[in-house]
Parts: structure tokens; C-alpha cells; sequence
């Protein structure tokens, strides 16, 4: 265990950096996800069929697929940025579709009552989806989002393999310079894992139990 | 709200009209973007017909097949064995017996609170460390099934307790002992519910595999990239597409399946066990 806290430094270091890409990945992706989920819930058909095919592409692709356009395509027609960009980019891309499903399935929650409220009273769909609908969506979706993010955060391992020196890169790092204390090293990574999913875990648990409304 | 149709007016011809000039000034803006970016590529030599030749060559076919296979292997062997891994979990945690329940819960929070790629990485770098030489193979597998197993179990657990109680206590009085009504009454009906949950599973499995790369296990993409890296950085659009197409293909009609099992148990028996968007993204 002399191995974790001789290497303190270094877990702080990629603690931050997976927090950090966690951080920026979650907010873009759920914002994403938002728009791509009013667009499945839209009036206009093109805009139904766009949001449904990047959900059916994006959820049938893995991660690792999704990184390796970002990090070797993008670099191929010149666009050239930070692997930690490049990282926030992959994983946004990918997540936005989880989020864009349990928005939706959100949504769909709302009595149909709610809506029909809305709309005779005369407001318009998106006054009626902003106002009404998605307030109340998104009280019962807070747990499977929370959940999302914690996929999200494991998921920002695989930036490890992509230039990025976050929690999973200084692992592999630490391992392969303290031949003699590989399974301490890595005992470490986990803890630091545990330690940012397990309590949001048991926070997504009591939510679901206290938001649960009958309908 | 299960229709959406609730949220707005059937479009009236106005409606239509300014519907379709949208679609139509969208789909222009998209196309502009799209020629921008296909004019960037196609300066770059991104469209010459060579490139994309490549992908007919029967050599190439013959590489991404053999990746394919190698990726559809490690799935199937993992999902066997989290099956197997799963079902013991989900009895332990569905015991009474404390000293079994705990252990089990606590092995299922554990090994669903850590990354995969953290999961394969121990058995590939730790195992040798105290002297078990181990193949890519088994690395990638074995960390699969770490984690699957610990996922499946809950799939197996929601589907046993999303059974009606009368079953288990019908059980009970016709005097079945509790190991008994599982084996015999509980476990036969659940897994007609899990089944859906099981092939959606069995899809985010076969996209974790890729995780097969960082290790060097030679399944589709790490096939595809030893392709790119002796052809050169120039063919990485077409055999990327190429890969990007065939995991699409694969599980897109097992999605497909999932969703036509999900609908024909939910018609049949009155419901069925989902796997959560978030199991789906991980």
C-alpha cells in the first residue's frame, strides 16, 4: 500500500481529470440529450426522424468506435485539438443518446392529463413541453439520470487508451513502473472510482424512493 | 403521456407548409455543412475511388471477418459465463441467510461501481503480477464477466421479484422448501420476463469488447487499426466506417430482436424486466 500514498500526487491528478472531463461531458451531453429528446417528442417530422436515427446509430455503436472517429478521423481533415477535448467530444456524442432516451421515457411519464391541461389552456407545444411537461419529467427522470452519469463516469476510462492522463492512464502508468505492486496500484484506481460512484449510487437509490410519485 | 400527439395540433395546410420550408431551409444548412466537411475531405484524397476500393479486397474482407469472428467469440464466452456468474449472485443476494446475501451485494455494488476497462486491466496486469500468465483472450473475458455478471445478476434478481407473491407462497403450500419454489416455480417464469433484458445486455457486451484494443486482443477494431497502421493514417476513414457499418448491422438486429421480445413477453405475460439506459450506456 507504500505504493498509493508514495503516488498521491498522481491519483490527484487524474481525479481531477476524470472529475473534470466527467463534469464537462455530463452538462453537454445532458444538454444535448435535452434537445434531441423535444426533438422525438416534436410536432415536425424530419426533426422526429433525425433525433430517432442519432439515438438508433449512437446506442448501437461502441464508445470506443465513437473515440476512434473522433481522435484519428477529425485529425485527418485538419481538426486538430486537445485529447482531452478530444475525449469530451467522444463521450458527449455518445452519452447525449442515454440521456436523449431517459428524458424521453420521462416525458412519457407526465400524465396525459398534464398536457392536455396545457394545451386547453392554449399554450403552444413548446410552452406546453417547457412550462408544464418538462418541470415534471425531469423530477422523475433526476435517479436514471443520476445513474447516467455514473455510466458516464466509468466510461471516461476509455479516454485513457486515447491520450488523456486521467485515473484509468495513471493506473496503467503506475502499474507498469512498481512491477512488485501492480494489484495495490490498481486497488487504488478503484478506490478512487468507488469513491466518486458508489455514494452517487446510494444518492440515486434514496431519490428514487423520496420523488416517487403514484400516478 | 404514452402518445405525444397530445402536444400539439394535427399541422393544418399552414402548418404543413411551414413544416416542409423548415425541413427543406434544414436540410440545406445540413447539406452546406456536409459539402464543407466533403470538400475538406475530399481535398485531402478522402473520396478517391482507391481508398475505398480497399474495403473489396478480398484480404481486408478476410481481416475484418476474422476480427468480427474473434469479437463475436469473446461476447459469447462471456456472456455464458456472466450468465452463470449472474445466477449464483442473484441467489446469494436473494437468501436469507445474511452470511450469503451480504457478500453478494456487496460483490454486486463493488464490481458495478468500478469501470470495465479498470476490471480488464486487472486481470490482464494483475494476474501475471502474481504469476498466472493469462492470454488477451482470457484477460478481455474474464473482466467482462467481472462486471456483466454483476449486471446480470440484478437482471436476474428484478425478474424474480417482479413475479407476483402468490406464486411463492403457492409454492410454500404445497410444501416446496424455499431452494425448491426457486428452482421450480420462480426461476422458470422470470426468465421468460428477463429474456428481452438479457439480449439487450448481450448488445452492450458486444460493444464493450472493443475494450479488447486497449489490450491487444485482435478483435474487429484492434483488426482494423493493425489494418490502418500498415496501410497508412490516409485509409482510416473507409476501414473505420467499414467497422462503425458492422457493429451497427450486429446490433442493430439484435436491438431489433430485444425490442420484438420485449413486445411479445409484455403481450403474452403481462410484463417483463427492462435493462436501465445507464446498464445500456456502461
Amino acid at each position: 500500500m507504500d505504493v498509493i500514498v508514495d503516488n498521491l500526487d498522481a491519483y490527484w491528478q487524474g481525479f481531477v481529470t476524470t472529475l473534470g472531463l466527467t463534469a464537462l461531458s455530463s452538462v453537454l451531453a445532458l444538454a444535448l440529450g435535452t434537445v434531441l429528446a423535444a426533438m422525438r417528442v416534436s410536432p415536425v417530422p424530419t426533426l422526429r426522424g433525425a433525433g430517432a436515427a442519432y439515438v438508433e446509430v449512437v446506442r448501437n455503436t461502441p464508445l470506443t468506435v465513437a473515440f476512434f472517429f473522433v481522435v484519428f478521423v477529425l485529425p485527418q481533415l485538419d481538426i486538430r485539438l486537445s485529447f482531452f477535448v478530444f475525449a469530451v467530444i467522444a463521450v458527449t456524442v455518445y452519452h447525449a443518446a442515454f440521456f436523449c432516451e431517459a428524458v424521453r421515457s420521462g416525458i412519457n411519464a407526465v400524465g396525459v392529463g398534464q398536457a392536455e391541461a396545457a394545451r386547453s389552456i392554449g399554450l403552444t407545444f413548446t410552452q406546453s413541453l417547457r412550462l408544464v411537461v418538462l418541470p415534471q419529467a425531469f423530477r422523475t427522470v433526476v435517479p436514471p439520470l443520476i445513474n447516467i452519469v455514473i455510466a458516464l463516469t466509468k466510461n471516461t476510462s476509455i479516454a485513457a487508451a486515447f491520450g488523456v492522463l486521467e485515473l484509468t492512464a495513471v493506473g496503467t502508468q503506475l502499474a507498469n513502473a512498481n512491477a512488485d505492486a501492480v494489484i495495490a496500484v490498481l486497488v487504488g484506481v478503484a478506490i478512487c472510482y468507488l469513491l466518486l460512484t458508489l455514494p452517487s449510487g446510494w444518492l440515486a437509490g434514496r431519490l428514487e424512493r423520496r420523488l416517487a410519485v403514484a400516478r | 403521456m404514452s402518445q405525444a400527439a397530445v402536444l400539439y395540433d394535427a399541422a393544418g395546410p399552414r402548418g404543413r407548409r411551414r413544416v416542409l420550408a423548415g425541413s427543406a431551409v434544414g436540410l440545406l444548412a445540413i447539406a452546406a455543412i456536409a459539402a464543407v466537411a466533403l470538400g475538406r475531405m475530399a481535398a485531402k484524397g478522402a473520396f478517391e475511388a482507391d481508398l475505398w476500393r480497399l474495403l473489396t479486397q478480398s484480404n481486408v474482407q478476410r481481416l475484418l471477418a476474422r476480427g468480427l469472428a474473434a469479437t463475436l467469440r469473446a461476447a459469447l464466452v462471456a456472456m455464458a459465463l456472466s450468465m452463470a456468474v449472474g445466477a449464483l449472485l442473484a441467489i446469494g443476494r436473494l437468501s436469507h441467510r445474511a452470511w450469503l446475501a451480504r457478500p453478494a451485494g456487496a460483490w454486486v455494488e463493488l464490481f458495478r461501481g468500478v469501470p470495465l476497462l479498470l476490471l480488464i486491466l486487472f486481470v490482464f496486469l494483475g494476474l501475471p503480477a502474481v504469476g498466472v500468465t493469462v492470454s488477451t483472450f482470457w484477460a478481455l473475458v474474464l473482466g467482462l464477466t467481472l462486471y456483466n455478471g454483476a449486471v446480470i445478476g440484478e437482471i436476474f434478481r428484478a425478474g424474480i421479484l417482479s413475479l407476483p407473491r402468490g406464486q411463492t407462497e403457492a409454492a410454500y403450500a404445497i410444501g416446496l422448501r424455499r431452494g425448491q419454489a426457486l428452482r421450480l416455480v420462480l426461476l422458470p417464469q422470470a426468465v421468460r420476463l428477463m429474456l428481452p433484458a438479457l439480449v439487450s445486455q448481450l448488445v452492450t457486451l458486444l460493444k464493450d469488447t472493443s475494450l479488447g484494443f486497449v489490450i491487444g486482443y485482435a478483435e474487429l477494431l484492434r483488426s482494423g487499426r493493425n489494418a490502418v497502421e500498415f496501410l497508412g493514417g490516409r485509409y482510416s476513414i473507409p476501414i473505420y466506417t467499414a467497422i462503425a457499418v458492422v457493429y451497427i448491422a450486429v446490433n442493430g438486429s439484435l436491438s431489433f430482436l430485444a425490442r420484438w421480445l420485449d413486445r411479445r413477453t409484455r403481450r403474452r405475460y403481462g410484463g417483463a424486466v427492462e435493462q436501465s439506459t445507464a446498464d445500456e450506456a456502461a
